[in-house]
């Protein structure tokens, strides 16, 4: 029987006007992966957070090593021996490799830094972690996305971390760095390390975990679960308190003659995608599917004048769009739902109604002049109608949730009557609950005549969602269908193929 | 409410409630963080500074010719920070606008003293000064928007063009404004105020209405708040950075205007030091270096402050350096309470 590394009892973080989490336990044995699973809101980040004692805990208690221990501040924690690595890696892109490793514990003899020690042992550190083939002195931000985890990974190991607590690292790998990223785990693990793994993929939990914490509401539901043993229905009912799958809407057969809307011919960027010919019919929703960094977004926001395109034409409703233009696709009533909705789509303190109506804006002006009662009054129609909570348009949208955000994005699409609709990860950061909701919201657009492209790395979505579907892979289209003859792997195989090889 | 709230709302309430707690911590940041309540911060600190003058200066301060003093001095500065407000507020700055501020006094009075010109009418030195001020701005923001040159690096570059050209356009010599129409108009009064700060005000009236109430003002505060996220909802980002700065440039030239009015010269030394009083001036008003937020109310008591300070400073006649001391002290206090407002509010 293992030691117990982490012992958490009874935790309680309350924020005004709400219990962020009420009454967490959660143990940890050294050397084990413990996954940690639950819902969006569940009190997962919250819950690190207070482990990592970024946030102290109003109640309950933390025996670290069989010590209650009590940490004052996050330098304490990473003093005891634990690591997180944040979802948003923390490094600086400029600086080498090395330094990254060091930063904030610099190898130094009386204010010098002692370079060749330094390189000598982050690459003692990479080797370690199986990446022998990243060189310390190299740039970090040269690296992708991949190496810049492992880097993270080697500064934990640098201050002889104990518990290493990783929030959704396969987020931003593709399938050969989540099978390194396992690989590495399984030899920390075998080192005595243990590791909190937090996914919202069931699968990668089977391969890597030992056991499993399910959170709900800020509560622990379920603790220590060994993998093996649990049956993935029996989490979902756990992590939603029903068992649930996607709803998807019904799809109403669209007219083979209907008017096509979106027409791309032979579009292409240099360098990531190349001759994608693509027409949507009014009503008709197209789905891309395809790894990250195949091409996907790109191929959005190419067709959105965001990124101007090589080579090839994109035409909406028989009239040709400026190349590399956004104001020319946006007039001729093309929207984008861009993958980033904080960076890429809002203005985050201003109001709800001002981020619905900003690409509408001359639709409510006389000379310039905007009439702010009538864009409240369109704003407070579309949001009542989408269920934007809480109701009210005149609050800040970054007090909303994610789910919420989206709403407000396709609301400003709603509110311009677009005739074509690029969305990209359109349910990124979105909760279950939400989620079914803006599927519902996306088909009831296109039942209204507008041609619609979904990007998503969820292949379920793209499939339950889209009437065709297109995969993509490396930048070329390698399979073009209508959704239903198609299934989840045979998916996976087009997209991976030839890779493998 | 937080009964019948659904459980996909967890996060909002997580993050609202993040940010209460943020907020809680001092009554006053948390006043100040509202409009209403920053505005009405400006008015104490004004009043303070007013109190601070009455005591110093006792009834040379307090005198209504005084005050006629402080607003005249006010104005000319106070139009280039009006303009600022905008460029800041569009995620820009300016650091060019007292040597266009003197090319333009230059380059108008030169043309009003020419030989040629003596009896030309005081149209042409309004319109001389205005396209100057405006080229000027257009080269800016052409540079910024489409050249890609990082405003800083761009509008310090016009610094030292645009004075190097007064130089050379006045031949480093003050020039005499020969033009009687153009200074009687400036030097009349409607119930005995200058016609200069009746200007100014008009310009704060028609900003405050720009920034507010058209659509003009809701896209300076998109391309500031967040560019890439404008740009995508199908704002036409390049285009509006260059109307920025064509408009702080008129608002340059219309300084110029004011200037040459009150001292009956053009000159290459015009406008000294007016970038830093009219960046201070926007921020101590509220305007976020990081674009995206910014107040025109502000920007106006930013300016009145400042006024008041140098008139304080010359009636109990301290000396030029002095003020510079305590002006730099002034800005950075402004700008690191504005963090700490600035730091609670998009913490989530």
């Amino acid at each position: 029987m293992t030691r117990v590394l982490l012992q958490m009892t009874g935790i309680v973080k309350e924020f005004p006007g709400v219990r962020a989490l009420s009454g967490v336990d959660l143990d940890v044995r050294a050397g084990e992966v413990h996954c940690l699973l639950g819902q969006n809101g569940a009190g997962k980040s919250t819950l690190i957070k207070v482990l990592a004692a970024v946030h102290q805990p109003d109640e309950g208690t933390l025996e670290w090593d069989g010590q209650p221990v009590s940490f004052g501040s996050p330098q304490a924690a990473l003093k005891s021996g634990i690591a997180t690595i944040y979802q948003e890696l923390d490094l600086v892109p400029d600086l080498s490799v090395a330094e990254n490793i060091f930063l904030g514990h610099e190898l130094s003899t009386a204010g010098f830094s002692q370079r060749h020690r330094a390189n000598r042992t982050a690459r003692e550190l990479l080797v370690r972690l199986g990446h022998a083939e990243i060189s310390p002195a190299r740039s970090v931000g040269s690296l992708a996305p991949a190496g810049q985890q492992i880097v993270s990974m080697a500064r934990a190991l640098s201050r002889d971390t104990r518990l290493l607590i990783l929030d959704e690292p396969s987020a931003v790998l593709d399938q050969e760095g989540v099978a390194n990223l396992f690989r590495v785990i399984r030899g920390l693990t075998a080192e005595g390390v243990a590791v909190i793994y937090i996914s919202h993929r069931l699968e990668e939990i089977r391969q890597i975990g030992d056991r499993i914490t399910v959170l709900k509401d800020g509560r622990t539901v379920a603790t220590g679960l060994a993998v093996a043993e649990t049956p993935t229905a029996d989490l979902i009912k756990l992590m939603t308190g029903r068992a649930i799958e996607y709803v998807f809407p019904p799809r109403p057969s669209v007219a083979a003659d209907g008017p096509v809307v979106l027409d791309a011919q032979d579009l292409s960027l240099a360098g990531v995608f190349g001759g994608v010919n693509l027409a949507v019919r009014a009503g008709e929703i197209v789905g891309l599917a395809g790894l990250v960094g195949a091409g996907r977004s790109e191929i959005l926001e190419t067709l959105y004048g965001a990124r101007r395109a090589t080579t090839g034409t994109v035409s909406v409703d028989g009239k040709q769009l400026r190349r590399g233009s956004v104001t020319s696709a946006v007039k001729a009533g093309v929207g984008l739902a861009p993958e980033e909705r904080k960076s890429q789509a809002l203005l985050l303190d201003e109001s709800v109604s001002n981020n619905i109506t900003v690409s509408s804006l001359a639709a409510f002006s006389r000379a310039g002049f905007l009439d702010r009662g009538s864009e409240r009054t369109q704003s407070s129609k579309l949001t009542a109608s989408l269920d934007v909570r809480p109701a009210g348009v005149t609050r800040a949208v970054r007090t909303l949730s994610g789910g919420n955000q989206q709403k407000v994005v396709l609301a400003r699409w709603l509110l311009r009557e677009c005739r074509v609709l690029l969305l990209d990860e359109p349910t990124r950061g979105v909760d279950v609950g939400a989620r079914t909701e803006i599927y519902q919201l996306i088909r009831r657009l296109a039942d209204s005549g507008v041609a619609v492209v979904v990007v998503s790395s969820e292949v379920e979505e793209v499939l339950g969602l889209a009437d065709r579907v297109l995969v993509i892979r490396e930048g070329e289209v390698v399979h073009e269908g209508p959704a239903t003859e198609l299934d989840e792997s045979r998916v996976l195989d087009l997209v991976m193929e030839g890779k493998v090889a | 409410m937080t009964e019948n709230v659904p459980a996909s709302d967890e996060t909002a309430r997580v993050e609202a409630a993040a940010q209460e707690t943020a907020r809680e911590d001092n009554p006053v940041l948390a006043l100040l963080r509202t409009s209403a309540g920053r505005n009405a911060g400006l008015v104490v600190a004004l009043l303070i500074v007013c109190v601070v003058g009455a005591i110093t200066a006792g009834d040379r301060f307090t005198s209504s010719d005084n005050a006629l003093t402080i607003l005249r001095y006010a104005t000319t500065v106070g139009v280039v920070s009006i303009g600022m407000t905008f460029v800041i507020i569009g995620g820009g700055i300016d650091l060019s606008v007292g040597a266009i501020l003197a090319l333009a006094s230059v380059w108008c009075t030169t043309l009003a003293t020419q030989q040629s010109a003596q009896d030309s009418h005081w149209i042409v030195l309004v319109l001389v000064a205005l396209a100057v001020g405006a080229g000027c701005g257009l080269v800016n923001g052409l540079l910024v928007a489409y050249g890609g040159v990082v405003p800083f690096i761009a509008t310090l570059a016009m610094l030292a063009s645009a004075r190097g050209l007064a130089e050379i356009i006045s031949d480093k010599k003050t020039q005499i404004v020969q033009v009687p129409d153009f200074v009687d108009f400036f030097d009349r009064e409607i119930v005995g105020i200058g016609i200069s700060v009746y200007l100014f005000a008009l310009v704060a009236l028609v900003a405050w209405v720009l920034l507010n109430r058209t659509t003009f003002g809701r896209r300076t505060i998109a391309v500031g708040g967040n560019l890439e996220a404008a740009r995508l909802a199908g704002i036409n980002v390049k285009r509006h950075t260059v109307l920025l700065y064509v408009l702080l440039g008129i608002c340059c030239g219309i300084a110029a205007l004011m200037l040459v009015a009150r001292t009956s010269t053009g000159s290459s030394t015009h406008g000294q030091g007016y970038e830093l009083e009219a960046i201070a001036a926007a921020v101590i008003g509220g305007a976020l270096l990081t674009g995206g937020r910014g107040s025109i109310v502000g920007t106006v008591f930013g300016v009145l402050i400042f006024a008041t300070i140098t008139n304080i400073f010359v009636l109990n006649n301290r000396s030029q350096s002095e003020q510079q001391l305590l002006r730099g002290a002034i800005i950075v206090a402004a700008v690191l309470l504005q963090q700490r407002l600035a730091s609670r509010n998009s913490k989530t």
